[in-house]
């Protein structure tokens, strides 16, 4: 069972993010972590490897500083990595994103891709799909609980509520969700054996990609204006001397907006 | 390319969701400045049923199929029918709410059509011959302008409760699709559904969110949340504290984390607003807050702040609610 999983570098999830001159992320004043949705990917990644053999391998996009997080991957487990990087990508959007990723998968032998469901940055959740388009394998996302076998795997899928049953043939792409599992922390040995492992380093010439292709000149979205929130100012203050009294200034409030 | 534009139906029961009627009245709006027309389109059993409702805000015509591989596998179908679609009737945009299986169908649509894709959407606006997108990101702090550039179709999804739906007179005419499903899309299979919680209701598409944090100190008084939020009519929310304190599941938590909601109304209990969860919350029409610390950040963007202790206030207010509704 070889298994690949997607990794995202983000900003701290704790970092006010701002926008640059051309719309996009400034980047270079945050720290970077490894997206936490990915964590929960990785984690059953090295689960259905310790229960079923194989290799665990982290494909990466992203700027040569990606390499710490990537090394923090390895220290939780993962086998090795595929590092795809290449200042052509600067600005690539979902498209050129999932362009990259599935050329790059097409080189790694796998039976399964996993990711998270989304990245703390962009948050649309929308790479798995175009993963599964591009790799023209099967897509099922939102996944609290993986069961493998030979040939196809279940995945219970959440749905509001619950969860549905889903059966796939491999290989397939299935994102999963915060709270499937408890990712480990890297351990002290985990970290030492990480310095030796392997990290392919990829340019898009070595993946045979028009550069013109990716970036944002290759990008079908363009930003052209952004609008920062405007400040709210804050509402009424009650501090109401019995909770009848705190029920009754929600109620008429309520009321008066007609949410009752 | 026409001036049509596309919308994606998601049912429950046989009927529009609540977000399909968002949809409808965003197309009709946009197809009415270009003179097209809304195509909506239902997919699976007993999809022609949701024509009535869908007409009265807005779509001209509903294109069904009701086989029952739609509800028999997931994504693969309705990307392949939809597909077709999109090439037969070159619309200017397709819409499809920014639910799990909007997402799923709208990222593969895209990417086999070649379109431009966006989510997140808080607005539309008719651009020359084509659609912008508003997108709100990093938690509602920004909203962007978007254009769809080197495609000729865009696709958005638009996040519930960005848009009120709107009745207009029209009836919605019913077209049954000849669709033929191939062996290559029946792969995901889906199989039984398993509730573990009595209601499903997605926090996404909650127009009323009561929600609970660190100042609950446990599980059981997300009871009293519970019963508020079923006499208001609203989803039960979480602060991440509450959630990886194991008081309740992920799925109810909002925040940068969790989910992204965007409700009329956003009742915060006992939660103290860090940034965490302010970008999950902070577009909500009115917010208020119920907390003991007259300095929690939360009463900073609450329209009403009140000061106070949860655990008499909450039962206190569900009673007065309860007996408002009675008088």
């Amino acid at each position: 069972m070889n298994i690949v999983v997607c990794v995202k570098q983000v900003p701290d999830t704790t970092a006010r993010k701002e926008l640059g001159p051309d719309f996009r992320l400034n980047r270079a004043a945050l720290e970077s972590v490894v997206n936490p949705f990915d964590e929960y990917a990785i984690e059953e990644a090295l689960r259905l490897k310790e229960a079923n053999g194989g290799e665990v391998v982290v494909l990466v996009m992203g700027p040569p500083s990606a390499e710490d997080i990537i090394r923090k991957t390895l220290a939780m487990g993962a086998d090795r990595a595929v590092h795809v990087t290449d200042p052509a990508l600067a600005g690539t959007d979902w498209s050129g994103t999932c362009a990259v990723l599935s050329t790059a998968l097409r080189r790694i032998p796998h039976d399964l891709v996993l990711t998270g469901t989304e990245s703390t940055d962009a948050r649309s959740g929308l790479v798995p799909g175009g993963l599964s388009e591009a790799l023209g394998i099967p897509l099922v996302t939102y996944a609290v609980k993986l069961e493998l076998d030979a040939e196809s795997i279940k995945v219970h899928r959440q749905v509001p509520g619950g969860y549905q049953e889903v059966q796939t043939p491999l290989p397939a792409v299935v994102s999963v969700v915060k709270g499937a599992n408890e990712p480990r922390y890297p351990s002290l040995k985990g970290i030492m054996s990480a310095k030796r492992k392997e990290i392919q380093k990829l340019t898009l010439a070595d993946l045979d990609i028009d550069p013109a292709s990716v970036g944002l000149h290759g990008a079908r979205t363009v930003v052209t204006a952004s609008q920062a929130r405007a400040e709210k100012s804050s509402g009424e203050v009650a501090r109401p001397e019995t909770p009848e009294e705190a029920a009754v200034i929600i109620a008429d409030f309520l009321q008066a907006r007609k949410y009752i | 390319m026409s001036s049509d534009i596309m919308v994606y139906v998601e049912l429950e029961n046989g009927q529009p969701k609540r977000t399909a009627l968002e949809l409808a009245t965003v197309a009709a709006d946009l197809a009415a400045h270009g003179g097209g027309k809304v195509l909506a389109i239902a997919l699976g059993p007993n999809a022609a049923g949701a024509a009535d409702r869908l007409g009265r805000y807005g779509v001209d015509q509903l294109l069904v199929s009701e086989d029952p591989i739609f509800e028999e596998f997931l994504v693969d179908p309705h990307v392949d029918l939809l597909a077709r679609l999109a090439q037969e009737f070159e619309p200017q945009a397709v819409l499809f709410s920014d639910s799990a299986d909007g997402r799923d169908i709208a990222a593969r649509l895209a990417a086999r059509v070649g379109a431009g894709l966006v989510s997140g959407v808080v607005d539309l606006v008719a651009h020359g011959d084509h659609v912008d997108a508003h997108e709100s990101i990093f938690g509602g702090n920004f909203v962007t302008t978007v254009e769809v550039q080197n495609a000729r179709l865009g696709v958005f999804l638009v996040r519930p409760n960005a848009f009120t739906p709107k009745e207009s007179p029209k009836s919605a005419a019913v077209r049954t699709l000849d669709y033929t499903p191939g062996d290559d899309v029946k792969r995901a299979r889906r199989g039984r559904t398993v509730l573990e919680e009595g209601e499903a209701t997605s926090l996404e598409e909650a127009s009323v969110i009561v929600s609970g944090g660190r100042g609950l100190g446990g599980p059981e008084p997300f009871a009293l949340l519970e019963q508020l939020a079923a006499e208001i009519g609203g989803a039960v929310g979480a602060s991440r504290a509450a959630v990886d304190a194991g008081w309740i599941p992920y799925a109810h938590q909002v925040g940068q984390t969790g989910r992204t909601v965007k409700p009329s109304l956003y009742m915060a209990v006992g939660i103290s607003g860090a940034v965490q969860h302010r970008v999950g919350m902070q577009t909500a029409d009115t917010i208020v807050a119920i907390n003991r610390d007259p300095d929690a950040p939360i009463f900073q963007l609450s329209d009403l702040a009140v000061v106070g202790d949860l655990f008499k206030i909450v039962p206190a207010l569900t009673a007065e609610i309860k007996r408002r509704k009675g008088a």
